[in-house]
């Protein structure tokens, strides 16, 4: 038997067609989202806890999906979130916003609203002045899609 | 940009109070994925920079990507010791910058 029967190179090009639409249609993959992550991170392990996200379980609308996070921080001079990054992981694009905070913020609470392109995991980053990663997720699920055609 | 930005800072505070705001700027944010009814793709136009400062120390900055939701919005938190101006730029991936100016006065 050869090893690419007909059979085979059939699956193999319908297989290879799937792919090139996914490319088209343009969704970051987990592991897109994944590098980004360690883009940010430096490829430092980043720990959990820390941070509380509030998305909606379910987007109807997810041109405009609100998000806030709080990260729990003294927020002094000495210690404090420098930088929060939002990165998600089934959108055109996996990045969403990144956000750069001082000590006068007092607080490490932000919020936006952001666009979701289907039911997908928001990874948020927070990052301290003393070089600590923390690292949470939460998944929204998304009736209408937020990134237009 | 006609329409003004809208912001919401409190007009006074106690020293030493972690004040909220919230911004708000009309802006389409066109992602540079969309097709028009020609099938011709949409350039990007975002607003790709929200800085805020106070008395001309930067308190917070956002780097934006298209998915953020169009009329960017904003809220986040400052602890104001004395009276003075908060501004606010957005900036567009064309060039223009939008400004606003709002005061505050701490007691």
């Amino acid at each position: 038997m050869s090893p690419i029967t007909r059979r085979g190179a059939l699956a193999l090009g319908a297989g290879l067609t799937l792919t090139i639409i996914a490319v088209d249609e343009g969704a970051a993959t987990p592991a897109e989202a994944d590098a980004e992550i360690a883009k940010f991170t430096g490829g430092k392990a980043a720990e959990s806890g820390k941070i509380a996200i509030d998305l909606p379980d379910i987007a109807e609308n997810g041109n405009t999906v609100p998000l806030s996070i709080k990260v729990d921080s003294a927020m002094t001079a000495n210690d404090y979130v420098s930088e929060i990054r939002v990165v998600a992981d089934g959108n055109p694009f996996p990045g969403i916003v990144k956000f750069h905070l001082t000590p006068m913020a007092g607080r490490a609470e932000v919020a936006t609203r952001i666009r979701l392109n289907s039911t997908e995991n928001v990874i948020v980053l927070a990052k301290t002045s003393t070089g600590k990663f923390y690292m949470d997720r939460k998944v929204v699920k998304v009736t209408v899609g937020g990134c237009g055609g | 940009m006609a329409e003004k930005p809208r912001l919401r800072v409190p007009e006074t505070a106690k020293k030493g109070e972690i004040i909220q705001i919230k911004t708000l700027v009309a802006h389409p944010m066109e992602t540079g994925l969309r097709k028009d009814d020609n099938g011709k793709p949409i350039p990007r136009k975002i607003i790709n920079a929200f800085v805020c400062t106070f008395g001309g120390h930067e308190v917070f900055r956002a780097d934006l990507e298209p998915a953020i939701a169009a009329n960017p919005y904003f809220e986040f938190t400052v602890q104001v010791q004395e009276s003075g101006t908060f501004a606010f730029a957005w900036t567009d991936d064309d060039g223009t910058v939008t400004t606003a100016e709002q005061g505050i006065t701490v007691s």
